[in-house]
């Protein structure tokens, strides 16, 4: 049994924000794989939960009228890596969550709950970053969007305010058309770990592919939450796509991102591997898009 | 609070099955403690073993870190689930005997029904994807390699591959 004082059942959004105007203090649990474990440690013991995991409007992946992609927040890590929309417009974001826990975890564990989380080391964080994603919330005020880097607080806080819920998560048409990506997560094991530092970059090459016309790079455990490395970006915004280009685009990542020391990994070894998998990374984008930098991986 | 209790009706192994559940219950705790299934087992409780594995709608979850309630409306299947009407063994369970994939065998039934929604795919996987679909398992006994022959052997078998299956 867990440790749970009450627990209310959502049967709709409208419900749910209802519930949780009714009792303040209770902890939203969507697919529970972090929530349920808190509890099991002790931290969140004795917790009033609103479970909405049943909200099925919830979930799945669409095209908007606008041509956006909207990822429902309840929708799992496995079902957004098998969705043909992921696959066809954002392959590197299934790839992403492809990397979180095992398969059993990518099943129960949602793309809403990895990012209200506000976890720095989140799988999805620095894909839905480097592709400039919108939040989504619903709440008593009805429903207000906001883009991912100012939903993000601080570490563990996100800009979730009483009586709302993550309901999407929203990759504008702009952000993905034309660009390719590739994310790097760097950690111990293969499974069932979590990134010592995830990299997630993506570029649009100008039609003959000889030029970026623009790099996006973010970093999970590059600092509290996850960041963009916008000097890298500027680094290589209008550069010729060349091994230069690329060690130019990695290097300038080092004034942007500010990692700590952990147990993890030293702030040393973070700032080595950061330029790495910028390296990697970005080579690989450009490649995705049908560029080619000169020389092979290093 | 007074108790707070869910009446949850659900397919198990199944059959229809109906019960008032404690809203605190995992389903590790529904399964065992309502429906005497032993074979899934406690292990960490934090979702991190697979021990507790279980298929749900055909996709795998750690029972553990699911609430008995989410069971409402949903087809569970547990490894008792897996034998036949008189017990026999299903060719995976035998197959895990035969490549002596089991020692203690308290990560078995996890490690089984993984194997089991592998092998519901009807495809032939290679030896990567056969390793990262039985990822979210640990066994401290086995060394991990008799378990893979064991599925990858059961794999080519149901396709047809008698000899592709001796030669793994």
């Amino acid at each position: 049994m867990y440790d749970i004082k009450a627990l209310y059942e959502a049967e709709s959004i409208e419900h749910a924000v209802q519930l949780l105007t009714e009792h303040p203090g209770a902890q939203i649990i969507a697919g529970g794989s972090d929530v349920l474990v808190q509890i099991r440690e002790g931290r969140r013991a004795g917790a009033e939960l609103v479970s909405i995991y049943g909200l099925d409007e919830m979930r799945g992946v669409s095209l908007d009228e606008e041509g956006a992609v909207r990822i429902g927040s309840l929708t799992s890590f496995s079902h957004i890596t098998r969705d043909p929309i992921i696959q066809k417009y954002i392959r590197v974001l299934g790839e992403a969550v492809d990397m979180v826990g095992g398969p059993q975890i990518r099943n129960i564990g949602t793309i809403g709950g990895n990012t209200c989380n506000g976890v720095t080391s989140a799988d999805s964080a620095s894909t839905l970053f480097a592709w400039d994603a919108v939040i989504e919330l619903t709440g008593p005020e009805g429903v207000r969007r906001l883009p991912i880097h100012e939903f993000y607080i601080k570490a563990g806080v996100v800009d979730l305010r009483p009586g709302e819920l993550q309901t999407a998560v929203i990759i504008p048409r702009k952000s993905f058309a034309g660009y390719q990506g590739h994310y790097i997560k760097y950690a111990m094991r293969e499974a069932m770990d979590i990134a010592a530092m995830g990299c997630s970059v993506n570029v649009k090459l100008t039609p003959d592919k000889s030029r970026v016309e623009e790099a996006r790079i973010a970093y999970g455990v590059a600092g509290p939450v996850p960041m963009r490395a916008h000097s890298a970006e500027q680094a290589a915004k209008g550069r010729a796509v060349s091994e230069e280009t690329c060690r130019i685009f990695a290097q300038a990542v080092l004034e942007d991102i500010r990692p700590r020391d952990s147990w993890r990994a030293s702030r040393a070894l973070r700032e080595h591997i950061a330029v790495v998998l910028a390296e990697r990374a970005f080579k690989e984008a450009v490649r995705r898009c049908g560029g080619e930098t000169d020389e092979q991986t290093v | 609070m007074s108790r707070q209790y869910k009446l949850v009706s659900c397919t198990i192994n199944g059959k229809q099955a109906e019960k008032m559940v404690d809203v605190r219950a995992s389903l590790t705790d529904m399964l065992r403690d309502d429906f005497r299934l032993t074979s899934v087992k406690k292990g960490c409780e934090v979702g991190e073993c697979g021990a507790c594995n279980v298929i749900i709608d055909g996709e795998c979850f750690n029972s553990c870190i699911y609430l008995a309630i989410w069971a409402d409306g949903k087809e569970i299947l547990t490894l008792e689930g897996l034998a036949g009407p008189d017990g026999e063994l299903s060719d995976i369970q035998q197959a895990f005997i035969d490549e002596t994939a089991v020692q203690c065998g308290f990560c078995t039934p996890g490690f089984i029904m993984s194997a089991a929604a592998l092998l519901n795919a009807g495809r032939e996987f290679t030896d990567d994807e056969i390793r990262r679909q039985m990822s979210g398992h640990l066994c401290r006994c086995t060394g991990y390699e008799n378990i893979f022959r064991a599925v990858k052997k059961t794999m080519l078998r149901r396709l047809g591959k008698e000899k592709e299956a001796e030669e793994v």
